[in-house]
C-alpha cells in the first residue's frame, strides 16, 4: 500500500532525518520526497511504500503524530487513494 | 507523485474548511423480525441490528485514520417499523423503539432511524399504531429517529395523516417539554420520502432495498464557500463551474469511503448522497455560501435563486464522481444547524415564508425550525400540507421537521446542543387553518403523476 506523509511546521534541524528514521525502523520505503522551505516554514510531502511494513497503519499514524508533537510539527500519513480520487479523473 | 499543491489543498480542506464525510449509514432490513408479539419482535430486532452493525463504528474509525478524513457520524437505518410490527397484537410499539435505542447504544452509533410509517396514500392499523406510539417512543429513547411519509407525487397528499401528524408533533413536544420539545428534532414528516437516505432524522431502509447496505452522505459547505471566495465579482457561469468542480472532488472522496466501507464490512454499497449538510460550526454554513454570491444576508431577495444554482451545481458536479447517487442529494437548509441561517433568522431576514420558497429549489424542506410553543396542531398540519404540496407538485422530496418550543415565544433561543445546534423561535401566521385541516381526505395527485 502506498501512502503520503505530510510534514508541516517551523523549520528546524533534523526533521527529514527523524521522519526517515522512524519510517526505516518500520520497514517503510520512501519512493519520493518533495520539500520546500519558505520564510522558515517547512513543508514536506513524501510518497511511501508500506508493503514490507508489518505494523498496523493506525500505529504508524500514531507514531508519526507523536513524533510531530515532539518536534512541534504537524505530521500525518494518509493513504494515497484519497489524493488520487480528489485530483485525478 | 501528486504535486505538493494538490496534497496541501486536500489537507487544507480537511483542517480548515470542515471537509468531512458526514455519515456512513448502514441500512438493515427488519422484515424477518416480524412476530405476533411486540416483545419478541423487539428482541429479534435488537439481535439483528447488533449482529449486523457490530463492526460499523470500528470500520468507520479505521477508514478515518487511514485516509485522514473525518467521518462525523456512523448511523443505522432500518425498515419502517410499522411494517415489521404489523403482525403484533399489541398497539403500543414503544418497546420496539426502546430495543432500537439499546441496539444503537450497543453499536456505538449516535442515531438510528426507521421508527417510521409510509402513509402517503392511506394508513393501515399498524401505521396508526406506530404514529400514535411516536410521542412516547421519542420521549423515552435517546437515539431513535422517526419519520412519516404523508404525501407523494403518485398518491397526492393524505390529509388525514397530515392532520394527525400536527397533533403528534404537539404531543411529542409536550412529552419532551422539559427539553423545550426536543423530541420533535428527531421526527420528520415527508413528501416523496426516499428509501436510501443516509441522513437523520429522516433515514429509513426502504422495502425495495437489499438485506443490508452501506449508504454514505458527503458534506462540505465550508469547501464550497472557500472556493467561491476566489471568484468574487465573477459571473454566475464561473460560480456554477466552481461549485461543480468542488462538488466533484468532495464526492469522489465520499465514493472512496463508501467503497472502502462496503468492502471491509462485506456489505453492498448502496448510494452516495451528494449533500451540502451544514453544522453549527463557523465556516460550515450553507447560508454563508449564498451570501458569498452577493447577498447581504441569507433570506433577502435573491436567496432562492442563489440556492437553486447551488443545489443544481452540487448535483452536476457530484453525479460523475459517484457510482450511484441517491438519498436527498442537494443543499440542506436546517435553520438550527447552520450558523449563518441562525444569524439571518435572528435578524428577521430569514422568515418561515422565505424558507418555504427556498424549499422549492433545494433538496429538503422546512428543517429544524422552532416555532412558539403555543402554535396550534392545525397550524402545524397546515405547514406540513403546504410543504407537501411543494414536494408533490415539483416531484421532489420535501420534509417538515418543526419544533413547537414548549414554554417559549418568538425571539427566544432553543438550545438543542451538538450537531442539532440552536434555533431562534420564529413566528407563524396568526390566522387559523383549523377548518382547512379538519376537512380530511386526500388531495389528489397532480396531472403529471400520470406518466404511464
Amino acid at each position: 500500500m502506498k501512502a503520503i506523509v505530510t510534514v508541516i511546521g517551523k523549520d528546524t534541524t533534523g526533521i527529514i532525518a527523524s521522519v526517515c528514521t522512524l519510517l526505516a525502523e518500520n520497514k517503510i520505503n520512501i519512493l519520493d520526497i518533495s520539500q520546500t522551505v519558505m520564510e522558515g516554514f517547512f513543508t514536506m510531502t513524501m510518497l511511501i511504500d508500506m508493503k514490507e511494513c508489518v505494523v498496523p497503519f493506525a500505529d504508524i499514524s500514531d507514531k508519526l503524530k507523536a513524533k510531530g508533537e515532539e518536534m512541534n510539527l504537524s505530521i500525518r500519513v494518509q493513504r494515497e487513494d484519497i489524493f488520487d480520487k480528489m485530483h485525478r479523473i | 507523485m501528486h504535486s505538493q499543491k494538490e496534497i496541501l489543498s486536500t489537507i487544507d480542506m480537511i483542517d480548515h474548511q470542515h471537509l468531512d464525510v458526514r455519515t456512513i449509514t448502514m441500512g438493515i432490513s427488519l422484515l424477518d423480525c416480524a412476530s405476533d408479539s411486540v416483545e419478541v419482535t423487539a428482541k429479534k430486532i435488537y439481535e439483528k441490528v447488533t449482529r449486523l452493525a457490530k463492526d460499523l463504528v470500528k470500520t468507520g474509525e479505521d477508514i478515518e485514520k487511514e485516509f485522514g478524513i473525518p467521518i462525523v457520524n456512523k448511523r443505522i437505518s432500518v425498515t419502517p417499523v410499522s411494517l415489521v410490527a404489523a403482525a403484533c397484537k399489541e398497539t403500543d410499539y414503544t418497546p420496539i423503539a426502546v430495543a432500537l435505542d439499546e441496539a444503537a447504544k450497543k453499536c456505538g452509533v449516535n442515531f438510528i432511524g426507521g421508527f417510521s410509517a409510509l402513509v402517503h396514500k392511506g394508513m393501515t392499523n399498524a401505521d396508526i399504531n406506530l404514529i400514535n406510539s411516536i410521542p412516547s417512543a421519542l420521549a423515552t429513547t435517546e437515539r431513535v429517529c422517526s419519520s412519516v411519509s404523508v404525501a407523494s407525487t403518485k398518491a397526492g397528499i393524505n390529509m388525514d395523516a397530515v392532520a394527525l401528524m400536527g397533533k403528534i408533533i404537539k404531543k411529542t413536544a409536550d412529552m419532551t417539554g422539559d427539553q423545550h420539545g426536543f423530541g420533535c428534532a428527531k421526527l420528520v414528516v415527508f413528501a416523496n420520502a426516499v428509501e436510501d437516505n443516509p441522513f437523520m432524522a429522516g433515514a429509513f431502509h426502504g422495502v425495495g432495498e437489499a438485506e443490508c447496505v452501506i449508504n454514505v452522505g458527503v458534506s462540505g459547505p465550508g469547501v464550497v464557500y472557500h472556493a467561491l471566495q476566489k471568484c468574487k465579482g465573477q459571473t454566475f457561469d464561473v460560480v456554477a463551474e466552481t461549485i461543480k468542480k468542488t462538488a466533484f472532488k468532495i464526492t469522489r472522496m465520499g465514493q472512496l469511503v463508501a467503497s472502502e466501507a462496503s468492502r471491509r464490512l462485506g456489505v453492498p454499497s448502496g448510494i452516495v448522497d451528494l449533500s451540502l449538510a451544514p453544522t453549527p460550526e463557523k465556516g460550515d454554513s450553507v447560508a454563508r455560501i449564498l451570501e458569498e454570491m452577493g447577498l447581504e444576508c441569507c433570506g433577502t431577495h435573491g436567496t432562492t435563486a442563489a440556492l437553486a444554482l447551488l443545489n443544481d451545481a452540487v448535483k452536476k458536479g457530484g453525479v460523475m464522481a459517484s457510482n450511484h447517487v441517491g438519498g436527498l442529494s442537494g443543499a440542506f437548509i436546517p435553520v438550527s444547524e447552520d450558523e449563518g441561517m441562525i444569524e439571518a433568522a435572528l435578524k428577521n431576514a430569514l422568515t418561515l415564508d422565505k424558507l418555504e420558497a427556498m424549499t422549492c429549489v433545494c433538496s429538503v424542506g422546512l428543517d429544524m425550525i422552532a416555532v412558539p410553543g403555543d402554535t396550534s396542531a392545525s397550524t402545524i398540519s397546515a405547514i406540513i400540507a403546504d410543504e407537501s404540496a411543494i414536494g408533490v407538485v415539483n416531484t421532489k422530496t420535501t420534509a417538515v421537521r418543526i419544533i413547537p418550543a414548549v414554554g417559549m415565544k418568538v425571539g427566544d433561543m432553543v438550545e438543542f446542543g451538538g450537531l442539532l445546534g440552536s434555533a431562534p423561535v420564529m413566528p407563524v401566521h396568526e390566522f387559523s387553518s383549523e377548518n382547512f385541516v379538519l376537512r380530511g381526505g386526500r388531495i389528489p395527485a397532480p396531472m403529471h403523476s400520470l406518466k404511464n
